[in-house]
């Protein structure tokens, strides 16, 4: 950051702005989607799951691909703001509320979907009033709300210094305002406070990791416990949690470059970050790669019986297609294009980030489809539909809106909230004078 | 035609077909309390006596003299609670034992199963597999049920206690309870549990029943069904549906603490079948423990014949 930036430039630069033009049409895309999916649930609830395509084999289909994304993605946000924080990464700074948005939009969205999934949503209190701890589901139930907790106090307390400037800087007796005064009147900005402040903060970001890791091994574990070919595996853990860290690094390098472009954060975002986060995601996109040679290839060279099945509908069968392409695009090509310098320019480095994102999606896709339609026994005596399965306009307009809805979250929190920290940032700037001085 | 009164006593039945077997229905007198012929209910209703006496035994123990007139069919099974359901039938351990030498698809369990449980259509309880486990091998067919698993991987992962063991061994489901997320389905490794799609198409008598996790009946919208060994029809002392379905004997039911297994005509000792007959279970490596035993397809009675394709095992 260039020295001649003070504090107060910094404040106009990132205070929250009015839509314009295209931040309207974009809300009213993903208002539109939104509803669209809303529509499709209400016919699922009226109808029943049949208006979904899952059948007795494919049982599960994309509502539980798509939690799985989700719960991925919001890994993320402990990467960048817990890890990088106690590894204490300079850089971190422009991108750790973008991170922590993006966990905490798509952790709640996780939860929501998954209701989506249950063929009597009205009876979801019988996970509380008939809880059985040794279900998976249970734990999933367990870490998911601690994780969306921690999640949002990680939002929040770093958000706590900032709101004094927010107040000061809105329309008087305005809507905005009386958010910031209802979130933050109780901050004076006291060096006591700062000091709390800090220590929570410092306390949450170790707390994190371990709850961050334990969600997305557990979600892991709805597919590990059971017996299926392609699930049954020890690796499964950390094979998921290697998966989550790329596609959330992939979503970050997408969000920093839209946020950057939409609102002229170039002086904030810079190459820099583009170039070091492009990095992580080289190192991410190894370490994943790594653990899928291990998911697919060592089964294949023993070619058990009942995994012959999976193994071939996925390298060389129904599947191979997909399969492939979703290898190539999330790994292998992140990996080759961002080890160049010019591949990681903030423009080459975004599309590689849609990449990643896009790749990883259809990856939960083909965790989950594939080893449904391979039993143990044949599948055998039902109609031909139940042998395949490919989701229903319900069921794409569901999962599309809980997409636009992730994406609702965060651009209305942006429209509120400033999304590079300003307080932060101004000290950081300050530091770094004092330090040239 | 859906054959009623034969798995739930929906209506009273003529009196006739009852009073065939009131000598041995004393539990009827229970049923009979809602119109109780040793009250002035009976005279309210102006029934005339026959003059014919029957022998009941009461509640009491007692033998007792009644009129023929004034009995009554039950309109239902002397019904059990819903924890009493779950607890299971006491000092019982049931067993089935498949003899694959002996079948010939003819699907008859199939078809009385679907029939009995209002299983939707596209949907079976009962599967007759083609089976070929290895490219020189031989093909048989493999009817399966659920394994009712003394480890069931399904119960295992219920996060709401809707699908149970109990003590008899039967592993079953309280549709009242699911919630429909569908995980005992992947978790099942033998593919016998069905979820109800769409809203189940049942007669409006049955649907108005409550629901009872013996008969699986009747079925619910939104949650899991699969074989549950028909309890209901052992609280009567009768054998499940595709036992007395099969023309040659294919199943075998009996309860593993009397070591006694019958399809119906013979009956034997479970133990010695097996031994005799080197019984197996499916998918032992996997540890859920079946209590569905199965006898290889040996000496057959039948050639396999298969109009389809044979499929592998998987």
């Amino acid at each position: 950051m260039s020295a001649h930036v003070n504090s107060s430039r910094i404040t106009t630069d990132l205070l929250p702005q009015k839509f314009g033009t295209a931040g309207r049409i974009w809300t009213g895309l993903l208002l539109g989607l939104c509803l669209l999916g809303l529509y499709g649930y209400y016919r699922q609830v009226t109808l029943g799951l049949v208006v979904t395509n899952m059948r007795d084999y494919a049982s599960w289909g994309i509502y539980i691909s798509n939690f799985v994304f989700f719960v991925a993605i919001s890994l993320v946000g402990s990467l960048i703001t817990a890890i990088f924080r106690l590894a204490q990464v300079e850089w971190r700074t422009p991108l750790t509320r973008i991170s922590e948005i993006i966990a905490v939009s798509a952790i709640l969205f996780a939860s929501i979907i998954i209701v989506v999934d249950m063929g009597r949503p009205e009876r979801f209190t019988h996970l509380f009033l008939y809880s059985r701890l040794q279900s998976p589901i249970m734990w999933d139930v367990i870490v998911i709300t601690t994780y969306l907790t921690i999640s949002l106090l990680f939002l929040y307390f770093p958000l706590l210094p900032d709101l004094p400037i927010l107040i000061k800087n809105s329309k008087e007796g305005s809507f905005q305002q009386k958010i910031y005064k209802f979130l933050g009147s109780f901050w004076k900005g006291t060096a006591a406070q700062f000091r709390i402040n800090e220590n929570a903060v410092r306390i949450i970001s170790v707390m994190i990791i371990p709850v961050a890791l334990g969600v997305h091994t557990i979600t892991s574990w709805l597919f590990a416990t059971t017996y299926r070919p392609g699930w049954d595996s020890t690796n499964f853990g950390a094979y998921f949690v290697a998966g989550a860290f790329l596609v959330g690094a992939g979503a970050v390098l997408v969000a920093m470059y839209v946020f950057r472009r939409a609102y002229k954060l170039e002086t904030y975002i810079t190459e820099k970050h583009f170039d070091n986060m492009s990095k992580i995601v080289v190192l991410l996109a190894l370490v994943y790669l790594y653990f899928n040679i291990n998911e697919y290839l060592v089964p294949a060279y023993k070619m058990k019986t009942s995994e012959e099945h999976h193994l071939r509908s996925l390298f060389t069968g129904h599947f191979a297609r997909l399969f492939w392409t979703a290898i190539i695009t999330s790994m292998i090509v992140p990996i080759v294009v961002l080890l160049f310098p010019k591949g990681r320019k903030p423009f080459p480095a975004f599309l590689i980030g849609i990449l990643v994102v896009v790749g990883s999606w259809f990856k939960r896709y083909l965790i989950v489809t594939p080893t449904m339609l391979s039993p143990f026994l044949p599948m055998y005596d039902v109609p031909d539909s139940y042998k395949f399965y490919f989701p229903s306009w319900e069921e794409w307009a569901i999962s599309t809106g809980s997409l636009a809805g992730v994406l609702l979250i965060i651009t209305i929190f942006t429209r509120l909230f400033p999304i590079i920290p300003i307080h932060e940032t101004i000290e950081e700037m300050e530091k770094n004078k004092f330090e040239k001085v | 035609m859906v054959d009623l009164p034969k798995i739930i006593p929906l209506t009273q039945n003529p009196r006739r077909n009852f009073l065939k077997g009131a000598g041995v229905l004393l539990a009827g007198i229970a049923g009979c309390t809602s119109k109780d012929p040793f009250t002035t209910e009976a005279k309210k209703e102006q029934v005339q006596p026959s003059g014919e006496m029957v022998k009941l035994l009461s509640t009491t123990g007692e033998i007792i003299e009644v009129d023929k007139a004034f009995l009554k069919p039950t309109e239902e099974i002397p019904s059990i609670t819903h924890m009493a359901e779950r607890m299971g039938i006491e000092g019982k351990k049931f067993v089935m034992v498949i003899d694959l030498s002996r079948c010939r698809n003819l699907k008859k369990c199939q078809e009385s199963c679907n029939h009995a449980h209002f299983v939707s259509d596209h949907q079976n309880w009962i599967k007759v597999y083609p089976m070929k486990d290895g490219e020189h091998t031989a093909p048989y067919w493999q009817p399966t049920t659920c394994m009712h698993c003394e480890d069931p991987p399904c119960v295992k992962v219920c996060p709401v206690d809707a699908t149970f063991k109990r003590q008899d061994g039967i592993v079953g489901i309280d549709a009242d309870r699911c919630i429909g997320c569908r995980f005992c389905m992947a978790a099942c490794p033998y593919s016998t549990r069905v979820f109800n799609w769409d809203k189940p198409i049942v007669p409006a008598e049955v649907m108005a029943k409550e629901y009872s996790s013996e008969t699986s009946c009747p079925p619910k919208i939104g949650t899991v069904s699969k074989c549950d060994f028909c309890p209901d029809m052992a609280r009567k002392g009768e054998l499940p549906h595709c036992v007395s379905a099969c023309p040659n004997g294919v199943f075998f039911f009996g309860d593993m603490n009397e070591d006694t297994v019958t399809n119906g005509s013979e009956t034997v000792r479970f133990s010695e079948l097996i031994r005799d007959r080197s019984g197996y279970r499916l998918m032992e490596e996997l540890g859920t423990k079946p209590s569905v035993y199965y006898l290889p397809p040996v000496d057959r009675l039948f050639p396999f014949k298969n109009e389809g394709k044979t499929e592998d095992h998987v």
